[in-house]
């Protein structure tokens, strides 16, 4: 049906090309400030809006690796760690000083931008170091470098006193506004977007389907996976940047194996290269153990033992979830398809061949 | 240069534990090719077996021989099963879909094992660490060098090493000696035709499972007589560091588990002697980088062509 659609008459409402790749910035850019404008005055809500936000950034792009590329990494928390305190301690040494000339929320903004960058560069960079001994060989050695490098990452941190060592970094600006972070999910959701339908992306969906198979077909396999590698490690950089500026105090456990697990099991639970089922299962996955600790503060005495009971279940629970996925639904939620493919017939359809 | 000699046998001590539990992830990696990502935790599962049943025997009944066996065979016994119900129920359902499959299942399975056990209603432990009973009692078995500055080797080193050096040799007959080895060795090669030449290979993955959890267990117990905490996340840092062992010896191969786990072992002593203990973590990483870099195929592993 979607098919014969594409071909036949033009879609009801045709944009010029050049605005096609525009629009969906203006639109977000607008939506965003008015998201900024109305949630002024609540902070719970920006907070979980944030958290939120910040496990988008990171299931989306551990999905560019794991999804679409097919190789299993269990490390993301550590390159979120990278980028968190890179950007975190460039903005606490850099906490005094301002961008002259402009006014305090936009040099705030500005300063927050290039320590982001910072923190997803340095992200960037040991993603590189870490991926390309281990993507040259098959798929399983990712998963326990990965595992031994968000491990050593926390080791490190631990062992360094200019970055807080066991007690964390505190005095970091909290700069982090709920436009800046979903400013950023946009950008990280229209960049794997965009790779999931380019040239680029066609040959990780081959890596994924079958690596002897790609690389007969000419496809520089530890190349492509690589760079999947190193731009998804920038995302996970970033999103820890975010997460630095608008938590009081980071410390090395916030960035530990249930971390990196919590991402893996969004993706997973998602689907396996699916960009909008690693959205749904973040903001699911975020916001349920949320609204369960609330319902149990809610509910009132002993609440407190409850609500620490039902928080330590949940990763034995995530253990076991990854197990009854794969036993019964591998694919997880939406397999490789997005949203708009499985939406109800009556609803509108996205065109298939645009993207 | 005392100094040294300490640090090389610390360092060969340490190996030999490794070795037992690096072996396990080989046999398993050989027979089904699948990175038994769990092996850790169900060391660490063995473990608290073991001390369960230290404690259940009492302080008089633990320490004589008799009961120092019971402890050991409870804990692989325990461990056997689990490997066995992980096996049956986890991974035999997905031995022939995509291998990316058994590895989430085998991550999951890691994560509610050392998860789970950090839970502390019913009869889980809970997550604080504790003292392994003392079933040997630490005494100096043999002290050289001045009297200033000697170097000392603990009885529980020479015990660990005999028992690890026994358990080895076992293996390595029944692996090479026996029918069961020669049909372990056939599945290994290539399942499928080992199922046509009649061999039951669901029986020989199922059996090497087992086999490999309750060496994991008695390397664990081992490991924690030491004078290591037992806690759910053990196994999480053991498990790793003996799967560096089984890449530096190259993955599948039993005798080279055994070297890069001695080689581990001592790099691992040698690196934290001279610098600080908090690093110990960090080492094992930064060889399995170097190795995965210069000679990915281990030390006695063979570049295996992919066949299609």
């Amino acid at each position: 049906m979607a098919d014969s659609a594409a071909t036949a008459a033009p879609a009801r409402f045709a944009l010029p090309l050049w605005a096609r790749g525009v629009a969906p910035v203006a639109v977000a850019l607008v939506a965003l400030a008015v998201a900024q404008w109305l949630s002024a005055r609540s902070p719970f809500f920006v907070y979980i809006a944030s958290v939120v936000g910040v496990n988008c950034i990171l299931a989306v792009s551990l999905n560019i690796v794991n999804g679409m590329t097919g190789q299993f990494s269990i490390g993301h928390a550590g390159f979120m760690a990278v980028g968190a305190y890179t950007s975190g301690k460039i903005s606490q040494v850099l906490a005094d000083t301002a961008i002259s000339g402009v006014p305090e929320v936009a040099s705030d903004q500005t300063m927050l931008l290039f320590s982001l960058l910072a923190g997803g560069t340095a992200a960037a960079l040991f993603g590189f170091l870490v991926g390309l001994p281990s993507l040259r060989l098959r798929g399983d050695y990712l998963a326990i470098v990965t595992l031994g490098f968000g491990e050593i990452i926390r080791v490190i941190v631990q062992n360094t006193r200019a970055l807080g060592a066991a007690l964390g970094l505190s005095g970091i600006p909290q700069r982090s506004t709920l436009f800046m972070v979903w400013l950023w999910v946009f950008l990280t959701v229209l960049v794997a977007r965009r790779i999931a339908h380019s040239s680029h992306g066609r040959s990780l969906w081959a890596i994924r389907e079958d690596e002897v198979a790609a690389e007969a077909m000419g496809v520089d396999t530890t190349a492509y996976k690589v760079r999947s590698f190193v731009i998804s490690s920038f995302f996970a950089g970033v999103a820890g940047g975010l997460f630095a500026h608008f938590i009081p105090i980071i410390n090395p456990n916030s960035f530990g194996f249930v971390k990196s697990m919590e991402v893996v099991v969004m993706v997973v639970a998602g689907g396996l290269g699916s960009t909008t089922g690693a959205i749904v299962a973040a903001v699911a996955l975020t916001l349920l153990p949320e609204g369960l600790r609330s319902g149990f503060t809610a509910l009132g005495q002993g609440s407190d033992e409850l609500v620490q009971k039902a928080d330590q279940i949940r990763m034995p629970i995530y253990g076991l979830l990854l197990v009854v996925l794969m036993l019964a639904r591998p694919q997880g939620l939406f397999g490789t398809r997005e949203l708009w493919d499985v939406l109800p017939r009556w609803l509108p359809r996205r065109r298939k061949g645009v993207a | 240069m005392s100094d040294f000699i300490q640090h090389l046998i610390n360092g060969i001590a340490a190996g030999t534990i490794y070795a037992l539990i690096a072996l396990g992830y080989t046999m398993v990696y050989g027979v089904l090719k699948l990175i038994n990502f769990a092996h850790g935790d169900v060391m660490m599962v063995g473990v608290y077996f073991g001390y369960a049943t230290a404690y259940q025997l009492g302080r008089a009944a633990r320490t004589t021989l008799w009961g120092v066996l019971l402890i050991f065979l409870a804990a692989m016994a325990a461990c056997a099963l689990l490997g066995f119900i992980i096996e049956r129920f986890a991974y035999r359902p997905l031995r022939d879909k995509p291998r990316l499959t058994a590895l989430i299942t085998a991550i999951g399975i890691s994560f509610a094992l050392s998860y789970g056990f950090q839970l502390d209603f019913g009869p889980l432990p809970g997550a604080a660490p504790r003292a392994f009973p003392e079933v040997i009692q630490p005494t100096e078995w043999l002290v050289l060098g001045d009297p200033d500055h000697p170097v000392v080797v603990w009885n529980w080193q020479v015990i660990s090493l005999l028992i690890a050096a026994a358990l080895m040799v076992t293996l390595q007959y029944l692996v090479f000696r026996t029918r069961f080895g020669r049909a372990m060795r056939a599945v290994s090669f290539d399942h499928r035709v080992a199922g046509l030449m009649g061999i039951p290979t669901d029986r020989v993955i199922a059996l090497t499972f087992m086999l490999g959890s309750a060496l994991a267990a008695g390397a664990g117990i081992l490991y924690a007589i030491k004078d290591t905490a037992v806690q759910p996340l053990m196994g999480l840092y053991v498990g790793l560091k003996a799967f560096v062992a089984a890449v530096v010896g190259g993955i599948g191969h039993v005798p080279g588990a055994v070297v890069g786990a001695l080689l581990l072992g001592l790099i691992e002593e040698f690196v934290v002697g001279y610098t600080a203990s908090s690093w110990r973590e960090a080492v094992a990483f930064g060889v399995l980088i170097l190795v995965l870099l210069f000679k990915p195929e281990g030390l006695f592993g063979r570049v295996a062509a992919e066949k299609v």
